[in-house]
């Protein structure tokens, strides 16, 4: 008898709680309040100290740079800069700042302001891991490397309070894409001296109660592995027309717990450009409308290890890229939207797109195997494909191993390692061939074609190519857009033909998004200036 | 007994000073650094990185160094989180753990108690069978599982309970509560079972029987205590689990607590978080046991006679 009582008592509890309270979602919209899962627990705050999107999503919300970007074309607009100048030699930039532009306590924003922020991210003893994102600008890298401690020998110049020039080691015309990148924002100086030294990269400037910025919105909270919380900050120049109130992000590492969250009204959309393949299946089916899949400007890669037996013969690289049937990798397996690639550098619809140069051709893939010696697959060593623990990775691997065995009767092997222990294998040159991917931080193939520089610190494959460095090198001196697409041409060809890397797919962003989120469009740079978000209840 | 503590005290030194010594050895021969990123930084700020962190002194300074702070209370800092400690993020995330696993183990105490005198009353009946067999799934079901099962019943399907958080929504604690309290409400329901039924065929409670006591005095005052003795001895290592093994319920249920930080410092390679969150474990799982031992010993009068002795 007791047990039954206390069976009615548990189910009544239970009762009890069913007279549910709204959802962040429901009073979020209602207020304004854009409520985001945002992947994991930012290191830090400070935009000159942080390089992942888990930083930068926030980071745009708080900060502004010189330039933004038009949500849907992504064209640069002013931003900090209400004008700018370029010289004829495309190397002198002179940037004129907003007059009324306010720091969030109040304090104008000035041209100094801008040069000491970008002296500040060179320190070397700040050691930025971004810093190499100004290493365009005149005499930066020198600085930042210590083989200079004169800051008056970088091309950052402060003209008058509000005017302030850049010069560049080479012309590059992505340049004012890079003004709008994290990395260039601006940091208020009172503030950080508060609280340290300028290069001290251990300090409490970016709490809650201490910190100052220029952005959109202000920092109101930080709780670990819990939320933080901005506010409409009403000091930014353009407040008028930010329509949302605030923005909650929620460290949400896992992926489910994620969709879970957004299933039950607890953010609005799931930032991470991650989700479960089978979560995707099910969303295009039943709820396409709150499902967003974008084609990115990042390409999912495997790199040769050149600098041994097999993988030292192009012929038998170029075999493997041959055997590999890529549409069905997308089509049957990632299933996502992703597009082939047959070039390192992905497609950019507005800009360059490089030429397919070859196509999966099994036949053919077997004639340049014997040639290389191996005819089909006769004393091909066992070979083995290394990828960092994930399921995504582990299904494209098994798709390779099956299409390798079948078109090139060779053997591969699958090796999984754990994130930082596979870096260090791939770094340190000890695999055949691994997995790698590189998203873009600005819109220009030179992004993804520098990686492949024999001095570039992320050239895994041991290749290098006297050629090669030479396309890289003119590139940085040529703005002319019809020579530099000859340039790139050039470099896609040679790639081809050495094929150091295989390029697989050209990622996509999966995203859940509700109805309810207005000016939130996709693009390729998965950029969503916050400032032209707002929600609107019961749409569609 | 102050000389039984006195000596348990000590004893932990040494087992301290080799967790330490070993996890600091073990965490630095793993392949890859706490600087390793998809994009390679350039050798010299790697060089500054390291030379922030004094990562570039000799193994054993390091290790000196950082004794000398801990003997001050200091963790040092995270390296993945350049402008927090580590002593602050344990101290963010250990009172949200605490409270998880207080709510978690008094939820396996009654639960599990309940449930174990329940099939002790009746052995081999319906009445026992039933509960044992829950608490056999109960054991059989990891949390990974459990969470999952509850938040798909509980919040999207009857959407009475939220799914995430904890403390944002009203009761939002009961589904993780639920969750990591499970597995141990079912060993404490199989412990209090087998307690009891030892206790119930005492003379004893035989004794207590022809007093004429009523049955649930019986039950209550005088087999309780005997029943419930491998229960409490149950508790410390029970405590010290739901505090270091409660990171996959945080993960499951977004709950700001120090499992996670746990878990992401070894994929980090956050070597003082690495140190910082074991040294604590070790510290708390040794403490739970220390009080167990007491405890036990309080409660049996033969071994307390023996710790006094001593």
């Amino acid at each position: 008898m007791k047990n039954l009582y206390l069976l009615a008592l548990f189910f009544l509890t239970l009762v009890a709680c069913s007279d549910r309270t709204p959802t962040n979602v429901e009073t979020g919209t209602e207020n304004q309040i854009l409520h985001i899962g945002n992947g994991d627990e930012p290191r830090e705050l400070d935009p000159q100290l942080s390089t992942g999107s888990v930083e930068s999503n926030i980071h745009k919300a708080l900060y502004e740079g010189l330039t933004t970007r038009h949500p849907k074309t992504l064209e640069v607009l002013p931003g900090l800069a209400e004008s700018w100048q370029i010289s004829d030699d495309g190397k002198t930039y002179t940037f004129s700042l907003r007059t009324g532009a306010l720091w969030s306590n109040g304090d104008p924003i000035v041209a100094s302001d801008i040069a000491w922020s970008w002296q500040r991210s060179l320190m070397p003893k700040l050691a930025s891991e971004w810093a190499y994102m100004k290493y365009y600008i005149k005499g930066a890298e020198a600085f930042n490397l210590s083989k200079t401690t004169d800051f008056s020998e970088v091309g950052i110049r402060v003209i008058d309070k509000h005017t302030i020039e850049v010069v560049l080691e080479n012309p590059i015309d992505y340049f004012l894409q890079l003004l709008a990148h994290p990395s260039y924002y601006p940091v208020h100086p009172p503030t950080i001296l508060a609280h340290g030294d300028m290069d001290q990269a251990i300090s409490k400037w970016t709490r809650p109660e201490n910190w100052v910025g220029n952005g959109p919105f202000t920092l109101e909270t930080w709780s670990i592995n819990k939320a933080i919380e901005t506010k409409k900050n009403e000091q930014y120049w353009d407040s008028e027309n930010v329509k949302l109130n605030g923005i909650h992000f929620y460290p949400i590492t896992d992926q489910q717990a994620e969709v879970r969250a957004f299933r039950t009204g607890q953010i609005h959309l799931t930032y991470t450009p991650q989700l479960a393949i089978e979560k995707v299946a099910h969303y295009r089916e039943n709820k396409p409308e709150k499902i967003r899949i974008t084609p990115t400007y990042a390409t999912y890669f495997y790199e040769f290890n050149t600098t041994k037996a097999p993988f030292d013969n192009a012929l038998v690289r170029r075999a493997f890229a041959l055997a590999i049937d890529r549409k069905a990798i997308v089509e049957t397996i990632t299933k996502a939207g992703e597009k082939p690639a047959y070039n390192l550098v992905p497609d950019d619809p507005n800009n360059y797109s490089p030429k397919q140069l070859f196509e999966y051709d099994p036949e053919e893939a077997k004639k340049l195997l014997a040639e290389a010696g191996y005819p089909d697959g006769a004393n091909f060593p066992t070979v083995e494909i290394l990828y960092n623990t994930q399921d995504n990775h582990r299904k494209v691997a098994l798709a390779v191993q099956q299409m390798l065995a079948k078109n090139l009767n060779v053997q591969v092997s699958l090796l999984n390692q754990e994130w930082k222990v596979y870096l260090n294998s791939k770094r340190n040159l000890e695999h055949d061939i691994a997995r790698a991917g590189w998203i873009a931080d600005y819109l220009d193939p030179s992004n993804f074609l520098s990686i492949l520089g024999s001095i570039s610190g992320n050239n895994d494959t041991g290749w290098k190519n006297q050629q090669y460095d030479d396309i890289i090198a003119e590139l940085k001196k040529t703005t002319n857009k019809q020579e530099r697409h000859v340039l790139f041409d050039r470099a896609n060809a040679l790639l081809i033909e050495e094929m150091p890397v295989i390029p697989v797919y050209m990622y996509s962003d999966v995203n859940l998004v509700l109805p309810e989120v207005k000016g939130w469009y996709d693009n390729v740079m998965h950029l969503h200036p916050y400032q032209r978000v707002y929600l609107e209840k019961g749409s569609k | 007994m102050l000389g039984f503590i006195f000596k348990r005290v000590l004893a932990a030194i040494p087992v301290l000073f080799l967790v330490i010594l070993i996890t600091f050895v073990l965490v630095r021969l793993a392949p890859g650094g706490p600087f390793d990123e998809e994009r390679n930084v350039p050798p010299q700020v790697l060089e500054n990185l390291n030379k922030r962190y004094h990562l570039d002194d000799p193994i054993h300074v390091q290790f000196f160094d950082y004794l000398g702070n801990l003997l001050q209370g200091d963790f040092g800092p995270s390296y993945k989180y350049p402008n927090r400690s580590v002593t602050e993020i344990i101290s963010s995330g250990v009172p949200v753990t605490m409270e998880l696993g207080f709510y978690a183990l008094i939820f396996a105490v009654f639960a599990g108690s309940l449930a174990g005198i329940f099939a002790a009353l009746k052995p081999n009946s319906w009445r026992d069978y039933t509960p044992m067999s829950i608490a056999m799934i109960g054991i059989c079901v990891p949390s990974f599982v459990m969470g999952p099962i509850l938040v798909l019943i509980f919040g999207i399907w009857l959407n009475w309970l939220p799914v995430a958080g904890w403390g944002y929504a009203a009761y939002d604690k009961i589904i993780p509560t639920i969750t990591l309290g499970a597995t141990y409400a079912a060993y404490v329901a199989r412990l209090t079972r087998g307690g009891m039924l030892e206790v119930l065929s005492q003379d004893y409670i035989r004794t207590a029987r022809a007093k004429g006591l009523p049955e649930w005095k019986v039950i209550l005052f005088h087999a309780l205590r005997g029943g419930i003795a491998p229960v409490v001895a149950f508790l410390g290592p029970a405590a010290a689990g739901l505090l270091s093994g409660s990171f996959v319920v945080e993960t499951i249920f977004q709950i700001p607590g120090i499992g996670r930080f746990f878990l992401q410092a070894a994929f980090n390679r956050d070597y003082t978080m690495i140190l910082g969150t074991t040294v604590f474990f070790a510290g708390l799982i040794i403490s739970f046991n220390l009080i167990t031992d007491i405890v036990t010993v309080w409660l049996n009068p033969k071994l307390r006679k023996d710790a006094f002795e001593k």
